[in-house]
């Protein structure tokens, strides 16, 4: 066996957050608990350095390197990005809720950093091993976010079910993995992508299946998106926020990485698979979203709905239907962050706003958020000139491109029902008499932050263009 | 220069903005001061471009600003095309835009929806340039629909007034129906062409040369004839065209600035300006030309005839305007576009000072319109007097003030029209000429001339109106007289407007009738030779004759021809079957839709069936979320048996 040196240079980003995250496990053991905002302090420190070590580290070539474990390419860079920009925003959501339930400490940034890197690890694995150890890495890290308000009943629960039914698909991944392995004899992307033609089909078929379920758990796909409402409405909504946004974007990575780089050959098949999950998810989400009455809750289906919109662009198979899935994934992650971020600005100490009646009448006690709230809920409607607009249509072109019109107009089907109850949070701000008049109590990095990001929802959407060239770019060049 | 361009359309949006976004935060005399600063830095500019373009002869400008998207190829743009065509429409946009501020200042002074008003009509001047300075049909379209918006906003301005919620809705729905033609026409360009782009659709117009296509019925239509019929349809609803006029004299019902600015000088002018745009296209059809002559002539003869019975005196002056765009719009379809918008141009100034001025005096008779009222104000208000009687001396096509010009060579360009249907269009708009003068000196003299009709309590207030309302008078008055004598030969008969507007050489009436052209002093002394000089004169006479010597006579005449006399007061019925045929129509459809389309077929079977059944799935699939660990790993057990059964067995 030769060995030969990795270029640790282009994992700099990992180690950089990797040796934070272990200088802030140390620093915060002495920190006294009103001292606590430095970590957090460090923590976006630490988001915004590795954001430059990430913009200026990358030599604009797709290069491999740790024995083709690790691949720095434009889609890396791109999905990376927008990992930082979602936790950095998570982050800034999440301080005045945590410190208001007494569990601002260190553990939320630590795990959070934690979990980033195991994003990272799957951004950029390029061989199954990375992309189930940076899997398990985040899986892990999320687990004990959701269990982190121990005294909570419900929060203990909604963790032992994301456990034990995230060790159940992380079996089922691996054993698909292994399945691969065994039929191709390489853990490596491009290797497989090479040996599939000539691998034995129904090993091959076999393992496709049981890799897609794990993929699916982890989207939250339906059949396999059961824990998914339990998990959101469960958890403290600061760390619903964390497990709603950023994670979309590396699941997004997951599905480019195996089904993209590694198994494009097979794409007959998984195509298939795909469609089902895809279908299933939209009706799915978007019906049982109707009946919901906890705002976490609907968002959570809303998000089942949005991952088979994200599976369509990736079922085509095509570079540039893997790119408006892209697009998809950083589009709804935006809008997620505000929608979670919305129901944190209205929380106070001792009242959790995840009603859906806690939004009657919001324009009468505070019309500019209110107006951020109608953004964010007209964006995920896919209403024009909004962003969400320019994803859906952008998935939906390429579904009609590659000739499945039937699918795309199950799609639109979908998504006019799943207008219904974005249009009714609207309904409850701006045409119900609120439920009370009490101002609205938060910092001003939170305000600043949330309107920032509805804003950008905007105006993104009115100028989709670089942020969708950037998207293109990222799949011309693999 | 793009800046130039760019500083233009957005001043006015940034007044409308500040006006109507901030209002709150700012007084009176701010809102009026940002929007008309903003409109007056546009109005300036709007100057220099066009001391750019027209007197040094710069090149024209055709760029895109922004991209909205692309899809399919097609682009979306925002650009701007300025040739000489777009630089004149700017300055006489801007300009009377500005006047009517400035005047709106003191007519509006009492006014509790001042700001909101001042952001209105700088919002239209927005619309209005974008809509002329555009470089594709898109912004085209968004420019028309805009400005179709603010006008309908402001013509139901006083939103407490019955009859102004009735006259802006009536103003909407007959322009949707327009527009829907308008709509049609620009689809059927982008599915010919493939492009919205002026420019590329223009230097491919040939294509459409012999196409033809299959409407219902199987019977077979040239292309070209299609696409300018639903294109003029749109302008027929905008420019207010014979049958869809009849909200123009509703839209009455708005403030008289907004009369002034919107429903006489630039939006109803929207239309003639797009058919002179379109030229390149209604060329390739002597059908589409005959159509928009032939509905021109009616609608200038007709509406013109409609303004002798009226006694408010802002719809006098409406139906003028009606019968006034008639004139433009036959020019339009005699291939004349040059004296079309040289008509245009000539009528914006005259027309808005005509409607300025009736404001002053319904200012002075305290909101008393009915000029049976009124009389003898010319010793109360001379500056009011004056100008107006310019305005109308104007109108009437007096040798050698404005309107004579632009006019006459209408008249004379239909004359040399050979395409069908033009001698009866010659024929109507000569004899217009003898009822246009009727109508107007009808006007002039109930108001300014004859008994002071009014009662003692007006009469002690009558007094000439302050700065800010005589001041934008003068301004619009100095045009009105001198504008035509200056522009004729190059606008008229020469080759003012270049490349912006084309015309076949077999088409082409004004390059003959420019052989016989020799200045505007010669073109003055020969018409007192001519029929329209004498008509005109007639008219006045007559109207001398019947309203200040013999006004016993009126009314004996209403008595003794009451039929026509009446079928004239109902405009000749066009709202009553409307009313009927098509309101009343629409409501029977929409009751049997609504019964049963509506209520039962989707509110019964579709909405709350489907309401049902979505209410029963989420029901299940709820009570399958049990929240019990197990369930959940089952199902997703049974889903990767699922998967494996249909995938790999």
């Amino acid at each position: 066996m030769n060995f030969e040196m990795p270029n640790f240079l282009l994992a700099l980003p990992e180690i950089f957050v990797l040796g934070m995250a272990c200088l802030l496990l140390l620093i915060d053991l002495f920190l006294k608990d009103q001292d606590r905002h430095l970590t957090y302090l460090f923590s976006l420190f630490t988001l915004v350095l590795v954001a430059v070590l990430t913009v200026y580290g990358y030599s604009g070539e797709r290069q491999i390197s740790f024995n083709g474990a690790y691949v720095a390419d434009g889609m890396s860079q791109v999905l990376k990005l927008g990992v930082y920009f979602a936790v950095f925003v998570v982050f800034v959501y999440a301080k005045d809720y945590l410190r208001d339930r007494g569990i601002f400490k260190g553990e939320f940034y630590l795990l959070g950093l934690f979990g980033m890197l195991g994003m990272m690890i799957m951004i950029s694995a390029h061989s199954l091993l990375t992309l189930y150890l940076g899997l398990e890495l985040l899986s892990l890290s999320m687990y004990a976010m959701v269990a982190m308000q121990r005294d909570s009943a419900r929060a203990s629960e909604a963790a032992m079910k994301y456990f034990v039914l995230g060790a159940i698909a992380s079996g089922m991944l691996l054993y698909g993995m292994s399945m691969i392995y065994g039929a191709t004899g390489t853990l490596d992307l491009s290797g497989i992508a090479s040996q599939a033609a000539t691998a034995d089909k129904t090993l091959m078929a076999f393992g496709l299946v049981f890799l897609l379920v794990g993929v699916a758990f982890k989207l939250g796909a339906v059949p396999f998106h059961m824990w998914l409402p339990d998990v959101y409405e469960g958890a403290p909504t600061a760390v619903t926020l964390y497990i709603g946004s950023a994670p979309k974007i590396a699941a997004f990575a997951l599905l480019a990485r195996l089904l993209g780089d590694g198994l494009i050959n097979l794409h007959d098949q998984w195509q298939g698979i795909l469609i089902i999950l895809a279908v299933l998810s939209m009706a799915v989400g978007n019906i049982v979203a109707i009946a919901q009455t906890n705002l976490k809750r609907m968002l959570a289906y809303s998000t089942i709905s949005h991952a088979g919109f994200l599976l369509l662009g990736i079922l085509t198979g095509t570079r540039s239907g893997f790119s408006s899935s892209m697009f998809y994934a950083l589009s709804y992650v935006l809008m997620a962050l505000g929608g979670f971020g919305m129901i944190m600005l209205i929380s106070r100490k001792g009242f959790e706003g995840d009603k859906l009646d806690d939004f009657k009448g919001l324009n009468k006690r505070s019309p500019w958020y209110a107006f951020m709230m109608l953004i964010l809920m007209f964006s995920m409607a896919g209403v024009p000139p909004f962003l969400g607009f320019w994803a859906k249509l952008s998935v939906l072109e390429e579904v009609v491109a590659s000739g499945m019109i039937w699918l795309a107009v199950v799609g639109v089907v979908f998504s006019i029902i799943g207008v219904f109850y974005y249009l009714r949070i609207i309904k409850l701000m701006y045409f119900d008499e609120p439920a009370s008049e009490e101002e609205l109590e938060c910092s001003a990095d939170m305000r600043l932050m949330i309107s920032a990001n509805a804003l950008m929802v905007l105006g993104i959407g009115l100028f989709p263009g670089a942020l969708m060239a950037a998207c293109a770019a990222a799949f011309s060049t693999t | 220069m793009q800046t130039i361009y760019l500083l233009i359309v957005l001043a006015p949006l940034l007044g409308a903005v500040l006006a109507g976004v901030f209002g709150r935060q700012l007084d009176r005399t701010a809102a009026h001061w940002v929007t008309s600063l903003g409109v007056g830095i546009s109005c300036l500019l709007s100057l220099y471009v066009f001391k750019h373009i027209v007197i040094d002869g710069a090149a024209s400008f055709n760029g895109t600003v922004y991209t909205w998207m692309i899809s399919d190829g097609v682009h979306f743009e925002i650009g701007f095309l300025i040739d000489k065509l777009s630089a004149m429409m700017m300055v006489v946009v801007s300009f009377v835009s500005l006047m009517v501020h400035i005047y709106t200042i003191g007519y509006m002074r009492d006014d509790p929806g001042y700001k909101r008003f001042f952001s209105y009509i700088s919002l239209f001047t927005f619309a209005m340039l974008m809509l002329v300075m555009s470089n594709n049909f898109m912004q085209l379209f968004f420019g028309w629909e805009a400005v179709g918006l603010i006008s309908y906003l402001l013509i139901g301005f006083w939103y407490k007034k019955e009859t102004a919620i009735y006259a802006n809705l009536k103003a909407f729905l007959v322009n949707r129906v327009g527009d829907f033609g308008f709509l049609l026409g620009i689809a059927a360009v982008l599915m010919y062409f493939g492009t919205l782009d002026y420019a590329q659709v223009f230097s491919n117009a040939s294509i459409l040369n012999d196409q033809t296509i299959d409407i219902i019925g199987g019977q077979s239509w040239s292309v070209a004839t299609l696409i300018c019929i639903l294109l003029f349809i749109g302008a027929m609803g905008k420019s207010a065209q014979v049958p869809l006029h009849v909200w123009l004299p509703d839209s009455m019902e708005g403030p008289t600035p907004i009369s002034a600015l919107i429903h006489a000088a630039t939006m109803v002018t929207a239309g003639i300006f797009m058919v002179a745009r379109m030229s390149p296209l209604f060329e390739l059809s002597e059908t589409a030309l005959t159509f928009v002559m032939v509905i021109g002539a009616t609608t200038a003869l007709f509406m013109g005839l409609l303004g002798l019975v009226q006694n408010d005196i802002k719809r006098v002056i409406a139906y003028s305007t009606l019968s006034q765009l008639g004139y433009m719009t036959v020019a339009l379809g005699a291939s004349a576009y040059a004296a079309g918008i040289f008509h245009l141009m000539t009528h914006a100034f005259f027309k808005a000072l005509l409607f300025l001025a009736a404001g002053s005096v319904i200012i002075a008779m305290h909101h008393e319109q009915d000029m049976r009222k009124m009389g003898g104000l010319r010793k109360y208000m001379p500056i009011t007097w004056f100008t107006s009687l310019m305005g109308s001396l104007a109108l009437i096509g007096t040798p050698g003030f404005s309107g004579f010009f632009s006019k006459d060579s209408i008249i004379e360009a239909v004359g040399q029209s050979s395409l069908p249907g033009s001698t009866y269009a010659y024929v109507a708009v000569v004899l217009s000429v003898f009822v246009t003068a009727l109508y107007t000196f009808r006007m002039y003299f109930l108001v300014f001339h004859g008994k002071e009709r009014m009662d003692e309590h007006t009469r002690a207030h009558l007094r000439e109106s302050p700065l800010v309302v005589t001041l934008p008078l003068i301004g619009l008055a100095i045009p009105s007289v001198v504008i035509g004598y200056f522009f004729v030969g190059s606008m008229a008969f020469g080759h003012f407007f270049g490349d912006a507007i084309f015309v076949l050489p077999q088409h082409d009436v004004l390059a003959k009738l420019s052989h016989e052209y020799h200045g505007p002093g010669a073109m003055m002394l020969h018409s007192i030779l001519t029929l329209p000089f004498w008509l005109a004169l007639s008219g006045v006479v007559t109207a001398w004759y019947l309203y200040i010597k013999r006004t016993d006579i009126p009314e004996t005449l209403c008595r003794r021809w009451s039929f026509v006399y009446h079928i004239m007061l109902d405009k000749f019925g066009f709202d009553r079957f409307n009313e009927i045929f098509f309101a009343g129509g629409g409501r029977v459809l929409g009751k049997i839709l609504w019964k049963v389309g509506d209520v039962f077929l989707i509110d019964m079977l579709v909405v709350n069936g489907s309401a049902y059944t979505m209410g029963w799935f989420s029901g299940m699939m709820r009570r399958i979320q049990t929240g019990y660990l197990y369930t959940y790993a089952f199902a997703m057990i049974i889903g990767l048996m699922a998967l494996l059964a249909i995938f790999v067995l």
